[in-house]
Protein backbone atom coordinates (compact mmCIF):
# COMPACT_ATOMS: atom_id res chain seq x y z
CA UNK A 1 0.00 0.00 0.00
CA UNK A 2 1.72 2.96 -1.33
CA UNK A 3 1.91 5.87 1.22
CA UNK A 4 -0.13 9.40 0.63
CA UNK A 5 1.10 12.79 1.30
CA UNK A 6 0.87 16.09 4.10
CA UNK A 7 -2.39 17.41 1.82
CA UNK A 8 -3.83 14.24 3.05
CA UNK A 9 -3.91 15.30 7.13
CA UNK A 10 -5.03 18.58 6.32
CA UNK A 11 -7.95 18.37 8.68
CA UNK A 12 -6.04 16.57 11.03
CA UNK A 13 -3.54 19.47 10.97
CA UNK A 14 -6.41 21.57 11.78
CA UNK A 15 -7.53 19.76 14.09
CA UNK A 16 -4.12 19.29 16.44
CA UNK A 17 -2.62 22.92 15.43
CA UNK A 18 -5.90 25.04 15.15
CA UNK A 19 -5.13 26.10 11.93
CA UNK A 20 -4.14 25.43 7.81
CA UNK A 21 -0.96 23.49 7.91
CA UNK A 22 -0.53 21.78 4.73
CA UNK A 23 1.58 24.93 2.78
CA UNK A 24 3.80 24.95 6.35
CA UNK A 25 7.14 25.09 5.85
CA UNK A 26 8.74 22.02 7.90
CA UNK A 27 12.73 20.91 8.47
CA UNK A 28 13.41 17.77 8.93
CA UNK A 29 15.68 17.21 12.67
CA UNK A 30 17.35 14.39 11.19
CA UNK A 31 18.78 15.32 7.49
CA UNK A 32 17.89 19.17 7.51
CA UNK A 33 15.51 19.12 4.55
CA UNK A 34 13.08 21.79 3.98
CA UNK A 35 9.81 20.82 2.16
CA UNK A 36 5.92 21.98 3.01
CA UNK A 37 3.93 19.57 4.80
CA UNK A 38 1.37 18.80 1.81
CA UNK A 39 5.41 17.34 0.36
CA UNK A 40 6.44 15.00 3.07
CA UNK A 41 4.98 10.94 3.00
CA UNK A 42 2.20 10.24 4.92
CA UNK A 43 1.48 6.85 6.46
CA UNK A 44 -2.29 6.49 7.13
CA UNK A 45 -3.41 3.40 7.31
CA UNK A 46 -1.76 2.31 10.51
CA UNK A 47 -2.68 2.67 14.10
CA UNK A 48 -1.73 5.91 13.85
CA UNK A 49 -0.86 8.14 11.43
CA UNK A 50 3.20 8.38 10.82
CA UNK A 51 5.08 11.43 8.65
CA UNK A 52 8.43 10.87 7.35
CA UNK A 53 10.87 13.20 6.14
CA UNK A 54 10.89 12.46 2.09
CA UNK A 55 14.60 12.78 2.09
CA UNK A 56 15.57 10.72 4.73
CA UNK A 57 12.60 8.69 5.92
CA UNK A 58 12.95 9.66 9.42
CA UNK A 59 9.77 10.14 11.49
CA UNK A 60 8.87 13.48 11.99
CA UNK A 61 5.51 13.58 13.21
CA UNK A 62 3.49 10.60 14.71
CA UNK A 63 -0.52 11.43 15.42
CA UNK A 64 -2.51 8.63 17.74
CA UNK A 65 -5.79 9.06 18.09
CA UNK A 66 -6.36 7.80 22.15
CA UNK A 67 -9.79 7.62 22.81
CA UNK A 68 -10.98 10.98 22.01
CA UNK A 69 -7.96 12.57 22.35
CA UNK A 70 -5.18 13.17 19.96
CA UNK A 71 -1.55 12.44 21.19
CA UNK A 72 0.99 14.46 18.56
CA UNK A 73 4.37 13.41 18.53
CA UNK A 74 6.81 16.20 16.80
CA UNK A 75 10.06 15.10 18.10
CA UNK A 76 11.58 14.03 14.36
CA UNK A 77 11.22 18.04 13.36
CA UNK A 78 13.72 20.50 14.09
CA UNK A 79 10.98 23.67 12.73
CA UNK A 80 7.10 23.45 11.44
CA UNK A 81 5.87 26.51 10.07
CA UNK A 82 6.75 29.55 12.01
CA UNK A 83 5.98 28.26 15.49
CA UNK A 84 8.79 26.33 17.44
CA UNK A 85 9.69 22.91 17.70
CA UNK A 86 11.46 22.52 21.39
CA UNK A 87 12.01 19.67 23.47
CA UNK A 88 10.25 19.88 26.86
CA UNK A 89 11.90 16.59 28.28
CA UNK A 90 8.71 14.91 28.39
CA UNK A 91 8.20 15.21 24.37
CA UNK A 92 8.47 17.63 21.59
CA UNK A 93 6.11 20.10 21.96
CA UNK A 94 4.63 23.41 19.14
CA UNK A 95 3.99 26.74 20.55
CA UNK A 96 1.62 28.33 18.04
CA UNK A 97 3.36 32.12 16.96
CA UNK B 1 -23.63 12.54 18.77
CA UNK B 2 -23.11 11.76 15.03
CA UNK B 3 -25.99 11.36 12.85
CA UNK B 4 -25.92 7.55 11.06
CA UNK B 5 -25.62 7.66 7.71
CA UNK B 6 -28.35 5.54 6.39
CA UNK B 7 -27.54 1.94 5.31
CA UNK B 8 -23.82 2.41 5.84
CA UNK B 9 -21.91 -0.69 7.65
CA UNK B 10 -18.51 -0.10 7.09
CA UNK B 11 -16.65 -3.59 7.19
CA UNK B 12 -18.64 -4.82 9.93
CA UNK B 13 -18.82 -8.55 10.08
CA UNK B 14 -20.01 -10.44 13.06
CA UNK B 15 -19.73 -7.86 16.01
CA UNK B 16 -18.07 -9.38 19.19
CA UNK B 17 -20.60 -10.97 21.35
CA UNK B 18 -22.11 -12.66 18.83
CA UNK B 19 -18.71 -14.81 18.42
CA UNK B 20 -16.93 -15.84 21.27
CA UNK B 21 -13.94 -16.27 19.80
CA UNK B 22 -13.98 -12.29 18.89
CA UNK B 23 -12.53 -10.22 21.67
CA UNK B 24 -14.55 -6.77 22.65
CA UNK B 25 -14.63 -4.22 19.99
CA UNK B 26 -13.15 -6.31 17.15
CA UNK B 27 -15.00 -7.72 14.42
CA UNK B 28 -14.03 -10.25 11.44
CA UNK B 29 -12.89 -9.41 7.88
CA UNK B 30 -11.72 -11.98 5.17
CA UNK B 31 -9.62 -9.98 2.99
CA UNK B 32 -5.94 -9.54 5.06
CA UNK B 33 -5.64 -5.37 5.65
CA UNK B 34 -2.05 -4.11 4.76
CA UNK B 35 -1.12 -1.70 7.73
CA UNK B 36 2.12 0.10 7.52
CA UNK B 37 4.36 3.27 9.78
CA UNK B 38 7.00 2.73 6.41
CA UNK B 39 8.06 1.88 3.57
CA UNK B 40 8.46 -2.00 3.01
CA UNK B 41 12.29 -3.23 3.72
CA UNK B 42 13.82 -5.81 1.19
CA UNK B 43 17.02 -7.50 2.96
CA UNK B 44 18.01 -9.65 1.01
CA UNK B 45 18.42 -13.28 1.78
CA UNK B 46 21.96 -13.57 2.28
CA UNK B 47 22.11 -11.04 4.12
CA UNK B 48 19.24 -11.56 6.66
CA UNK B 49 19.88 -12.95 10.03
CA UNK B 50 17.86 -13.10 13.03
CA UNK B 51 19.63 -11.87 16.64
CA UNK B 52 19.23 -12.24 19.98
CA UNK B 53 20.97 -9.54 21.97
CA UNK B 54 21.80 -8.15 25.80
CA UNK B 55 23.24 -5.26 26.83
CA UNK B 56 24.72 -4.27 23.16
CA UNK B 57 26.29 -7.88 22.40
CA UNK B 58 25.14 -10.51 20.25
CA UNK B 59 24.55 -13.61 22.50
CA UNK B 60 23.66 -15.59 19.07
CA UNK B 61 22.74 -14.97 16.08
CA UNK B 62 20.75 -17.25 12.81
CA UNK B 63 21.38 -16.66 8.99
CA UNK B 64 18.24 -17.48 7.15
CA UNK B 65 19.67 -21.30 6.24
CA UNK B 66 20.36 -21.55 10.37
CA UNK B 67 16.79 -20.36 10.96
CA UNK B 68 15.42 -22.39 8.26
CA UNK B 69 17.40 -25.40 9.69
CA UNK B 70 15.67 -25.27 13.24
CA UNK B 71 12.50 -27.27 13.19
CA UNK B 72 9.55 -25.58 12.44
CA UNK B 73 6.11 -25.49 13.22
CA UNK B 74 2.29 -25.07 10.87
CA UNK B 75 0.35 -22.94 13.87
CA UNK B 76 -3.66 -22.13 13.33
CA UNK B 77 -4.33 -19.27 15.51
CA UNK B 78 -6.43 -16.23 15.22
CA UNK B 79 -5.29 -12.61 14.77
CA UNK B 80 -6.39 -9.53 16.30
CA UNK B 81 -5.55 -6.12 15.03
CA UNK B 82 -5.81 -2.80 17.39
CA UNK B 83 -7.56 -0.92 14.59
CA UNK B 84 -10.28 -3.47 15.41
CA UNK B 85 -9.83 -6.30 12.41
CA UNK B 86 -9.71 -10.01 13.56
CA UNK B 87 -8.93 -12.46 11.02
CA UNK B 88 -9.70 -16.43 12.62
CA UNK B 89 -8.05 -19.78 11.75
CA UNK B 90 -5.05 -18.23 9.45
CA UNK B 91 -2.59 -20.52 9.17
CA UNK B 92 1.13 -19.93 9.31
CA UNK B 93 4.79 -21.49 10.02
CA UNK B 94 7.59 -20.44 11.55
CA UNK B 95 10.16 -21.25 14.36
CA UNK B 96 9.25 -21.14 18.07
CA UNK B 97 10.73 -18.43 19.95
CA UNK B 98 11.55 -20.59 22.54
CA UNK B 99 13.35 -22.56 19.80
CA UNK B 100 15.70 -19.61 20.25
CA UNK B 101 15.89 -18.27 23.44
CA UNK B 102 16.51 -21.80 24.80
CA UNK B 103 19.51 -21.42 22.90
CA UNK B 104 20.78 -18.30 24.97
CA UNK B 105 21.52 -18.29 28.81
CA UNK B 106 18.87 -15.24 30.40
CA UNK B 107 16.59 -14.67 33.10
CA UNK B 108 15.75 -11.13 30.92
CA UNK B 109 12.26 -10.45 32.13
CA UNK B 110 11.78 -8.29 29.20
CA UNK B 111 12.39 -8.34 25.41
CA UNK B 112 12.15 -5.71 22.76
CA UNK B 113 11.84 -7.13 19.32
CA UNK B 114 13.51 -5.09 16.51
CA UNK B 115 12.75 -5.07 12.49
CA UNK B 116 14.28 -3.60 9.35
CA UNK B 117 13.11 -0.07 9.30
CA UNK B 118 13.42 0.91 12.71
CA UNK B 119 10.56 -0.61 14.26
CA UNK B 120 10.40 -2.13 18.00
CA UNK B 121 7.90 -3.31 19.74
CA UNK B 122 8.06 -4.67 23.98
CA UNK B 123 6.75 -7.77 25.71
CA UNK B 124 7.62 -9.77 28.80
CA UNK B 125 9.67 -12.90 27.61
CA UNK B 126 7.29 -15.05 29.28
CA UNK B 127 4.80 -13.83 26.29
CA UNK B 128 7.12 -14.92 23.57
CA UNK B 129 7.80 -18.40 25.62
CA UNK B 130 6.08 -21.03 26.60
CA UNK B 131 4.65 -22.15 23.08
CA UNK B 132 2.91 -18.48 22.85
CA UNK B 133 5.21 -17.29 19.68
CA UNK B 134 7.49 -18.23 16.91
CA UNK B 135 9.55 -16.20 13.89
CA UNK B 136 6.99 -17.18 10.97
CA UNK B 137 8.12 -17.02 7.74
CA UNK B 138 4.78 -18.76 5.68
CA UNK B 139 1.85 -17.48 5.46
CA UNK B 140 -1.25 -20.00 4.64
CA UNK B 141 0.04 -21.86 1.30
CA UNK B 142 3.19 -19.82 0.62
CA UNK B 143 6.34 -17.66 2.25
CA UNK B 144 5.18 -14.24 3.78
CA UNK B 145 4.60 -11.88 1.88
CA UNK B 146 6.75 -8.68 2.37
CA UNK B 147 4.19 -6.66 2.39
CA UNK B 148 2.89 -8.54 5.39
CA UNK B 149 6.40 -8.82 7.29
CA UNK B 150 8.24 -11.46 5.09
CA UNK B 151 10.92 -12.40 5.08
CA UNK B 152 9.77 -13.49 8.57
CA UNK B 153 7.50 -11.80 11.54
CA UNK B 154 7.29 -11.86 14.86
CA UNK B 155 4.21 -13.60 15.79
CA UNK B 156 2.40 -13.43 19.22
CA UNK B 157 -1.61 -14.04 18.51
CA UNK B 158 -3.01 -13.65 22.03
CA UNK B 159 -1.79 -9.85 22.16
CA UNK B 160 -2.87 -6.92 19.75
CA UNK B 161 -1.07 -7.76 16.38
CA UNK B 162 1.03 -4.70 16.56
CA UNK B 163 3.21 -6.75 18.78
CA UNK B 164 3.69 -9.02 16.11
CA UNK B 165 6.69 -6.72 14.51
CA UNK B 166 7.10 -7.22 10.87
CA UNK B 167 10.57 -7.83 9.38
CA UNK B 168 11.51 -8.52 12.68
CA UNK B 169 15.07 -9.29 12.75
CA UNK B 170 15.85 -9.96 16.26
CA UNK B 171 15.33 -9.54 20.10
CA UNK B 172 17.33 -7.59 22.61
CA UNK B 173 16.90 -9.30 26.22
CA UNK B 174 16.09 -6.44 28.98
CA UNK B 175 15.81 -6.00 32.88
CA UNK B 176 13.18 -3.36 32.00
CA UNK B 177 10.46 -3.43 29.82
CA UNK B 178 10.95 0.03 27.57
CA UNK B 179 8.28 0.94 25.08
CA UNK B 180 8.48 0.02 21.37
CA UNK B 181 7.32 2.43 18.59
CA UNK B 182 3.54 2.27 18.95
CA UNK B 183 4.09 2.22 23.02
CA UNK B 184 6.05 5.52 22.67
CA UNK B 185 2.97 7.24 21.00
CA UNK B 186 0.12 5.80 23.38
CA UNK B 187 -0.61 2.40 22.69
CA UNK B 188 -0.59 0.09 25.56
CA UNK B 189 2.51 -1.00 26.92
CA UNK B 190 0.95 -4.67 27.28
CA UNK B 191 -2.00 -5.02 25.00
CA UNK B 192 -4.09 -7.94 25.86
CA UNK B 193 -7.23 -7.76 23.43
CA UNK B 194 -9.57 -9.55 25.89
CA UNK B 195 -9.35 -7.02 28.11
CA UNK B 196 -8.71 -4.70 25.34
CA UNK B 197 -6.17 -3.08 26.40
CA UNK B 198 -5.36 -0.98 23.43
CA UNK B 199 -3.88 2.36 24.77
CA UNK B 200 -1.90 3.34 27.48
CA UNK B 201 -3.67 3.41 31.10
CA UNK B 202 -6.55 0.90 29.58
CA UNK C 1 0.65 23.96 24.61
CA UNK C 2 -1.16 26.46 23.09
CA UNK C 3 -4.18 26.09 20.78
CA UNK C 4 -6.77 27.90 18.61
CA UNK C 5 -10.09 26.73 18.79
CA UNK C 6 -11.44 26.75 15.37
CA UNK C 7 -15.63 26.70 15.14
CA UNK C 8 -17.63 27.36 12.12
CA UNK C 9 -16.68 26.19 8.62
CA UNK C 10 -13.77 23.99 9.81
CA UNK C 11 -16.50 21.97 11.96
CA UNK C 12 -18.34 18.82 11.14
CA UNK C 13 -21.55 19.67 9.39
CA UNK C 14 -24.50 17.54 7.95
CA UNK C 15 -25.24 18.02 4.31
CA UNK C 16 -28.09 17.11 2.31
CA UNK C 17 -27.46 14.96 -0.78
CA UNK C 18 -28.91 16.97 -3.26
CA UNK C 19 -28.15 15.17 -6.62
CA UNK C 20 -26.17 12.41 -7.70
CA UNK C 21 -25.00 12.03 -11.43
CA UNK C 22 -22.83 8.50 -12.83
CA UNK C 23 -19.85 9.89 -14.32
CA UNK C 24 -18.19 5.95 -15.27
CA UNK C 25 -18.32 3.04 -14.25
CA UNK C 26 -16.93 3.08 -11.04
CA UNK C 27 -17.16 6.66 -10.33
CA UNK C 28 -20.35 9.31 -8.91
CA UNK C 29 -20.45 12.85 -8.54
CA UNK C 30 -22.34 13.97 -5.74
CA UNK C 31 -23.84 17.11 -4.88
CA UNK C 32 -24.27 18.62 -1.07
CA UNK C 33 -25.61 21.39 0.51
CA UNK C 34 -23.98 21.74 3.95
CA UNK C 35 -26.01 24.43 6.17
CA UNK C 36 -23.05 26.67 6.86
CA UNK C 37 -20.89 26.45 3.67
CA UNK C 38 -18.25 29.03 3.51
CA UNK C 39 -17.07 28.58 0.13
CA UNK C 40 -14.16 26.89 -0.79
CA UNK C 41 -10.60 27.57 -3.37
CA UNK C 42 -10.10 25.27 -6.43
CA UNK C 43 -7.76 22.07 -5.06
CA UNK C 44 -9.43 22.19 -1.65
CA UNK C 45 -10.86 18.99 -0.41
CA UNK C 46 -13.17 18.00 1.94
CA UNK C 47 -13.54 15.44 4.54
CA UNK C 48 -16.67 12.72 4.97
CA UNK C 49 -17.49 11.13 7.79
CA UNK C 50 -20.12 7.89 7.76
CA UNK C 51 -21.20 6.55 11.31
CA UNK C 52 -23.07 3.33 10.96
CA UNK C 53 -25.67 2.39 13.66
CA UNK C 54 -23.57 0.69 16.01
CA UNK C 55 -21.21 4.06 16.09
CA UNK C 56 -19.32 2.71 14.10
CA UNK C 57 -17.47 5.74 11.88
CA UNK C 58 -15.22 5.85 8.98
CA UNK C 59 -13.73 9.29 7.38
CA UNK C 60 -12.35 10.02 4.04
CA UNK C 61 -11.08 13.26 2.19
CA UNK C 62 -12.16 13.37 -1.09
CA UNK C 63 -11.09 16.40 -3.48
CA UNK C 64 -14.27 19.00 -4.04
CA UNK C 65 -14.84 18.63 -8.10
CA UNK C 66 -17.06 21.81 -8.13
CA UNK C 67 -15.43 25.51 -8.45
CA UNK C 68 -15.53 28.07 -6.07
CA UNK C 69 -19.10 29.70 -5.88
CA UNK C 70 -20.90 26.50 -7.77
CA UNK C 71 -23.02 24.52 -6.24
CA UNK C 72 -20.88 21.55 -3.48
CA UNK C 73 -20.04 19.14 -5.15
CA UNK C 74 -17.54 15.69 -4.84
CA UNK C 75 -16.11 12.98 -7.46
CA UNK C 76 -15.95 9.47 -5.88
CA UNK C 77 -14.19 6.84 -7.14
CA UNK C 78 -15.70 3.12 -6.51
CA UNK C 79 -12.19 1.33 -5.18
CA UNK C 80 -12.94 -2.72 -5.21
CA UNK C 81 -12.20 -3.39 -1.10
CA UNK C 82 -13.16 0.25 -0.40
CA UNK C 83 -14.80 0.58 2.95
CA UNK C 84 -16.68 4.30 1.79
CA UNK C 85 -16.60 4.44 -1.71
CA UNK C 86 -18.71 1.56 -2.18
CA UNK C 87 -21.42 3.14 0.10
CA UNK C 88 -21.27 6.69 -1.73
CA UNK C 89 -20.96 5.12 -5.15
CA UNK C 90 -23.70 3.36 -4.30
CA UNK C 91 -25.93 2.87 -1.73
CA UNK C 92 -26.27 6.84 -1.01
CA UNK C 93 -29.87 8.28 -2.27
CA UNK C 94 -31.10 11.96 -2.96
CA UNK C 95 -32.25 12.73 -0.18
CA UNK C 96 -29.49 11.29 2.12
CA UNK C 97 -27.20 12.94 4.44
CA UNK C 98 -23.56 12.81 5.18
CA UNK C 99 -20.90 14.81 7.56
CA UNK C 100 -18.30 16.51 6.33
CA UNK C 101 -16.24 19.16 7.19
CA UNK C 102 -14.17 21.74 5.00
CA UNK C 103 -12.78 22.92 3.17
CA UNK C 104 -9.07 22.07 3.77
CA UNK C 105 -6.36 22.42 1.90
CA UNK C 106 -4.05 25.52 1.66
CA UNK C 107 -1.10 24.37 -0.48
CA UNK C 108 -2.50 22.48 -3.06
CA UNK C 109 -4.57 25.29 -4.71
CA UNK C 110 -5.18 27.53 -7.85
CA UNK C 111 -5.88 31.17 -8.02
CA UNK C 112 -6.68 33.21 -11.35
CA UNK C 113 -4.46 35.35 -9.40
CA UNK C 114 -1.57 33.73 -10.41
CA UNK C 115 -1.04 34.34 -14.06
CA UNK C 116 1.74 31.96 -15.23
CA UNK C 117 0.73 29.05 -17.41
CA UNK C 118 -1.15 26.42 -15.60
CA UNK C 119 0.17 22.95 -16.12
CA UNK C 120 -2.32 20.19 -14.79
CA UNK C 121 -1.58 16.75 -15.06
CA UNK C 122 -4.31 13.84 -13.63
CA UNK C 123 -4.18 10.39 -13.23
CA UNK C 124 -7.36 8.87 -13.16
CA UNK C 125 -9.22 10.28 -10.43
CA UNK C 126 -6.34 12.64 -9.49
CA UNK C 127 -8.55 14.87 -12.23
CA UNK C 128 -11.09 15.72 -9.77
CA UNK C 129 -9.17 18.64 -7.69
CA UNK C 130 -7.97 20.03 -11.21
CA UNK C 131 -11.61 19.90 -12.85
CA UNK C 132 -12.62 22.24 -10.08
CA UNK C 133 -8.77 24.46 -11.08
CA UNK C 134 -10.39 24.66 -14.92
CA UNK C 135 -14.04 25.53 -13.87
CA UNK C 136 -12.91 28.44 -11.33
CA UNK C 137 -10.50 29.48 -14.48
CA UNK C 138 -13.08 29.38 -16.85
CA UNK C 139 -16.16 31.31 -14.22
CA UNK C 140 -13.75 33.96 -13.57
CA UNK C 141 -12.92 34.81 -16.87
CA UNK C 142 -8.83 34.25 -16.62
CA UNK C 143 -6.81 34.22 -19.93
CA UNK C 144 -4.44 32.08 -18.37
CA UNK C 145 -3.27 29.87 -20.85
CA UNK C 146 -3.93 26.02 -19.34
CA UNK C 147 -3.04 22.63 -20.27
CA UNK C 148 -4.61 19.38 -18.75
CA UNK C 149 -2.76 16.00 -19.59
CA UNK C 150 -4.72 13.31 -18.19
CA UNK C 151 -4.08 10.09 -17.94
CA UNK C 152 -6.86 7.26 -17.87
CA UNK C 153 -7.06 3.75 -18.61
CA UNK C 154 -9.51 3.28 -20.95
CA UNK C 155 -12.14 5.73 -22.82
CA UNK C 156 -15.28 4.88 -21.01
CA UNK C 157 -13.07 5.52 -17.62
CA UNK C 158 -12.27 9.09 -18.57
CA UNK C 159 -14.01 11.35 -15.88
CA UNK C 160 -15.82 14.45 -16.93
CA UNK C 161 -15.50 13.42 -20.79
CA UNK C 162 -17.67 15.70 -22.23
CA UNK C 163 -16.90 18.51 -20.55
CA UNK C 164 -12.84 18.23 -20.81
CA UNK C 165 -13.76 18.02 -24.66
CA UNK C 166 -15.18 20.99 -24.82
CA UNK C 167 -12.30 23.08 -23.77
CA UNK C 168 -10.88 25.25 -26.72
CA UNK C 169 -9.36 28.69 -26.12
CA UNK C 170 -7.23 28.57 -23.75
CA UNK C 171 -7.20 25.45 -22.20
CA UNK C 172 -5.57 22.61 -24.18
CA UNK C 173 -6.72 18.87 -23.18
CA UNK C 174 -4.31 16.25 -23.77
CA UNK C 175 -5.45 12.54 -23.55
CA UNK C 176 -3.49 9.29 -22.86
CA UNK C 177 -4.74 5.52 -22.49
CA UNK C 178 -2.92 3.41 -20.64
CA UNK C 179 -4.47 0.43 -20.90
CA UNK C 180 -6.51 0.37 -24.34
CA UNK C 181 -7.73 3.06 -26.92
CA UNK C 182 -11.15 3.26 -28.89
CA UNK C 183 -10.86 2.71 -33.11
CA UNK C 184 -9.29 5.89 -34.51
CA UNK C 185 -7.54 7.31 -31.31
CA UNK C 186 -5.47 10.13 -32.11
CA UNK C 187 -4.38 10.73 -28.57
CA UNK C 188 -1.54 9.80 -26.93
CA UNK C 189 -1.06 5.96 -25.57
CA UNK C 190 0.51 4.45 -22.43
CA UNK C 191 1.61 5.80 -19.09
CA UNK C 192 2.67 9.41 -19.16
CA UNK C 193 6.58 9.53 -19.52
CA UNK C 194 9.19 12.04 -20.35
CA UNK C 195 9.15 12.31 -24.31
CA UNK C 196 5.13 12.38 -23.61
CA UNK C 197 5.97 15.49 -20.56
CA UNK C 198 8.54 17.15 -23.42
CA UNK C 199 5.56 16.99 -25.96
CA UNK C 200 3.00 18.05 -24.03
CA UNK C 201 3.81 20.26 -20.99
CA UNK C 202 4.81 23.95 -20.81
CA UNK C 203 8.64 24.75 -21.66
CA UNK C 204 10.68 25.21 -18.29
CA UNK C 205 11.66 28.87 -19.59
CA UNK C 206 7.83 29.91 -19.40
CA UNK C 207 7.40 29.32 -15.67
CA UNK C 208 4.37 27.49 -15.47
CA UNK C 209 2.43 26.70 -12.37
CA UNK C 210 2.15 22.92 -12.11
CA UNK C 211 -0.22 20.76 -10.49
CA UNK C 212 -0.10 16.59 -10.90
CA UNK C 213 -2.30 14.59 -9.01
CA UNK C 214 -3.38 10.51 -8.95
CA UNK C 215 -2.31 7.84 -7.67
CA UNK C 216 1.30 8.10 -5.64
CA UNK C 217 3.17 6.37 -7.84
CA UNK C 218 2.18 8.09 -11.00
CA UNK C 219 2.45 11.52 -9.44
CA UNK C 220 5.83 10.80 -7.92
CA UNK C 221 6.60 9.14 -11.70
CA UNK C 222 5.61 12.39 -13.61
CA UNK C 223 6.97 14.95 -11.05
CA UNK C 224 10.65 13.62 -11.25
CA UNK C 225 9.93 13.64 -15.06
CA UNK C 226 8.94 17.41 -14.50
CA UNK C 227 12.10 18.23 -12.47
CA UNK C 228 14.16 16.65 -15.10
CA UNK C 229 12.99 18.71 -16.97
CA UNK C 230 14.22 21.52 -15.59
CA UNK C 231 10.85 22.25 -13.42
CA UNK C 232 11.43 24.10 -10.31
CA UNK C 233 10.60 22.07 -7.49
CA UNK C 234 8.48 24.70 -5.59
CA UNK C 235 6.91 25.38 -8.44
CA UNK C 236 5.70 21.52 -8.79
CA UNK C 237 2.78 21.27 -6.31
CA UNK C 238 1.79 17.29 -5.92
CA UNK C 239 -1.33 15.70 -4.51
CA UNK C 240 -1.03 11.74 -3.96
CA UNK C 241 -4.12 9.94 -3.72
CA UNK C 242 -2.26 6.46 -2.74
CA UNK C 243 -3.29 3.07 -4.46
CA UNK C 244 -0.90 0.70 -4.26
Amino acid sequence: MDPVDGNAIGGLLIDVFGTEMTAAESTCGTCGASRPVAELVVYQRAPGTVVRCRTCGNVLMVFVKVHDVISVDLAGLATLGDGEVSSTGAGRTWRQP
Amino acid sequence: MSPVSRGFRGRSGTPAGEDSRLPPGQHVVTDYPVLSAGPTPHTPLPEWTFSITQGGATLKSWTWQEMQALPAETVTVDIHCVTRWSKLGTHWRGVSVDTLLDQVESSAPYVLAFSDGGYTTNLPTEDVSGGRAWVAFGYEDGPLAPEHGGPARLLVPHLYFWKSAKWVRGLELRDHDAPGFWETYGYHIYGDPWKEQRYAGD
Amino acid sequence: MERTAVRGRLTWQTAAVTSITRETDAVTTIELEPPDWAGHRAGQHLDVRLTADDGYAAERSYSIASAPGEPLAITVQRLEDGEVSPYLTGELRVGDEVELRGPIGGYFVWEPSDHSPLMLIAGGSGVVPLRSMLRHRLRTGSDVPARLLYSSRTWPDVIYRAELDKYRDGVRVIWTLTSSQPPGWTGYSGRVNAAMLTETAWPASQHPITFICGPTSFVEAVAENLIGLGYPPQRVKTERFGGT
